[in-house]
């Protein structure tokens, strides 16, 4: 177990490095020159020597893997530098300011995903090829292929537009949360009922589901202490994707909603050339991925010993 | 000929025979999915779905009554009427045309990259699991850090380095979705590497690159068929992502992802704008996920309910 345990940080290491590396080149070749885009490209005419100059303070001045290593360094002790163009921000700070919005989107949209998808996945599982089965399959198919940002753009025009309920957009008020939301968990509850449904389904066919109920156990014991149990595993491989991957839900519906987290500070960082915001989000995001992975594997190795002794 | 090389020829040819028996019984699993898939009415109704929309992209000129590109002058943000449907985008354009025509862009970049992809996917796969060793090591690191990665944000990147177009969409979505085929074809090939026929094709003396391409790729054949099949919906609804960040299909070239965030911006004032590409998207992308759930019910007989 403690070799298992520490193959898996060694290689979560290096992927975390590789990622950091990756991002780091990709950066360097954006095209445009943050130096202009600083200053306003053609508008204020500025000597060379002052571009030498913000260069040097900046350090944009050094070798490419000099700029690589001391970013890392700072990286790997907390800190992650200023911004380039917002005026010497620290990243830090706008990080810290943008995270809550995008926690507390995925928080409330993964509970009401679980809180949905998991007993609609027992249900149409025991009730197999029942209407309800039907239905949950249905709806959960129609969910995973309409795109979030679309069903974001119909739930404004609907419940913002024509009935006034919710804002369309912003956090004005924690109405705002409301939209999108519901929107986060439309697919997620969807992929999850998938997940439980087939999951329930394969363990109620496991001998040890028939002796439970050969020793006359109530059915309702079966499959809540039983089978719910070991269904719940690939659940939790959904949930550590989700939390692993939580940028790529939030990027769109931020977009969509006018919502400041994380999503939309990357974005806008990207369009900037803001070098430092980019690698610190990436960055920290692989290094959430590689955690959450790590863990889920644990969980694994935890619920089933099967996996352990492998 | 001597007696010792003739008997080794002949030894040859039945180890061959062998060989080519195994796998046609491997293979005629796909008659039985056939005939499986056929009896399957979702995935019946998914094909329909796919060739409606890629007879859409085909004979877009011919269906389209008017101009996508073209703007009518004080046209601007008209609602639907008996002549146009879907009414007239933000500056004056017919939405029903770039409708239409936005499905080509779909359609080239939910096959091509994802042929790009799957090129890639298959050749790492196989790779890493026919020859081990180290260099299944690094290819199988690679994999996981692609796999790691925050799909949206490398693509998002790449897409602001190398400039946004249809042909970026392309390459970037290619290149940042190869790792589940990678994966999926490396853990089959070497659960195939240790069965009979390709011991017996070993032993027969045929060369690396020839068991590969000749034995090994055509069994693990149908997983990435329906994975890739699958996978044409997610490519699809990122495509459209990408244009709805504006980093994707430029305007004024129609797509359905560029199409909605012309619906976002203006939402409050012309909110029929964001309906109809919306549902396309979402007709399509069902459309390839149920011709993928048929066809991994059909090849599959595991997965059978």
């Amino acid at each position: 177990m403690t070799r298992y345990i520490t193959v898996r940080l060694f290689h979560g290491l290096l992927v975390i490095l590789l990622i950091s590396v990756i991002t780091f080149v990709i950066m360097r070749l954006l095209p445009g020159d943050p130096v202009y885009l600083l200053l306003g490209e053609g508008e204020i005419r500025i000597s060379q020597e002052q571009i030498d100059a913000i260069r040097h303070k900046w350090g944009l001045d050094r070798p490419w893997h000099e700029q690589y290593f001391i970013w890392l360094g700072n990286m790997v002790t907390g800190d992650f530098g200023d911004s380039l163009i917002r005026t010497g921000m620290p990243v830090r700070d706008m990080i810290f300011e943008a995270m809550p919005v995008t926690f507390r989107l995925n928080l409330y949209a993964l509970f009401i995903s679980l809180a949905v998808a998991i007993p609609a996945g027992i249900i149409a599982a025991v009730k197999r090829n029942s209407v309800f089965d039907y239905a949950a399959t249905v709806v959960s198919t129609f969910g995973v292929a309409m795109p979030n940002f679309w069903i974001g753009l119909m739930a404004i025009v609907i419940f913002a537009l024509l009935l006034g309920w919710l804002p369309p957009f912003g956090l004005r008020s924690t109405k705002g949360y409301i939209l999108p939301v519901f929107v986060l968990a439309t697919e997620q509850t969807a992929v999850i009922a998938r997940v439980m449904r087939s999951g329930t389904i394969e363990v109620l066919e496991e001998d040890y589901v028939r002796t439970a109920r050969a020793k006359g156990l109530a059915e309702r014991v079966v499959i809540l202490n039983h089978a719910v149990r070991n269904a719940l595993l690939p659940v939790v491989t959904v949930i550590g994707v989700r939390i692993a991957f939580i940028l790529s839900g939030t990027i769109v519906v931020e977009t969509v909603f006018a919502l400041p987290g994380i999503g939309r500070l990357f974005t806008d960082s990207v369009f900037r050339l803001d070098y430092q915001v980019v690698q610190s989000i990436v960055f920290l995001l692989s290094v959430l991925v590689v955690v959450i992975n790590l863990l889920t594997d644990l969980v694994y190795a935890f619920v089933d010993p099967r996996i352990r002794i492998e | 000929m001597s007696e010792k090389e003739e008997s080794m020829a002949s030894e040859q040819k039945a180890l061959n025979a062998v060989a080519q028996e195994i796998e046609y019984q491997y293979r005629s699993e796909l008659l039985r999915g056939w005939r499986r898939f056929r009896a399957n009415r979702a995935a019946l109704a998914g094909v329909v779905l796919v060739i409606l929309v890629v007879l859409m992209a085909v004979f877009a000129e011919q269906i389209s009554p008017y101009d996508p590109i073209q703007i009518v002058s004080g046209k601007r943000g008209v609602a639907p009427s008996r002549d146009h449907p879907l009414g007239w985008d933000h500056v004056g354009r017919d939405l029903l045309a770039r409708v239409i025509f936005g499905s080509r862009v779909a359609l080239i970049v939910g096959l091509v990259a994802s042929a790009v992809a799957v090129t890639i996917g298959v050749a790492v796969g196989a790779a890493a699991g026919y020859f081990g060793g180290w260099v299944d090591a690094a290819l199988s690191r690679l994999t996981d850090t692609l796999m790691a990665f925050p799909l949206i944000a490398l693509l998002i990147v790449l897409a602001a380095v190398l400039g946004p177009s249809l042909t970026t969409t392309l390459i970037v979505i290619g290149i940042t979705t190869w790792a589940r085929y990678a994966r999926v074809v490396r853990a089959d090939v070497m659960s195939l590497k240790a069965q009979d026929f390709i011991t017996a094709a070993r032993a027969a003396g045929v060369k690396d690159y020839r068991i590969i391409w000749r034995h090994i790729l055509p069994n693990v054949l149908a997983p990435v068929i329906v994975l890739a099949t699958l996978g044409v919906g997610s490519i699809i609804i990122l495509e459209s992502a990408l244009s709805f960040l504006g980093l994707g299909i430029q305007p004024p070239n129609p797509s359905w992802g560029g199409t909605l965030a012309d619906g976002r911006a203006f939402i409050t004032l012309y909110p029929h704008i964001s309906i109809a590409p919306g549902v396309m998207i979402f007709l399509t992308v069902l459309a390839f996920n149920l011709f993928g759930d048929g066809l991994r019910d059909a090849l599959d007989p595991r997965q059978m309910d």
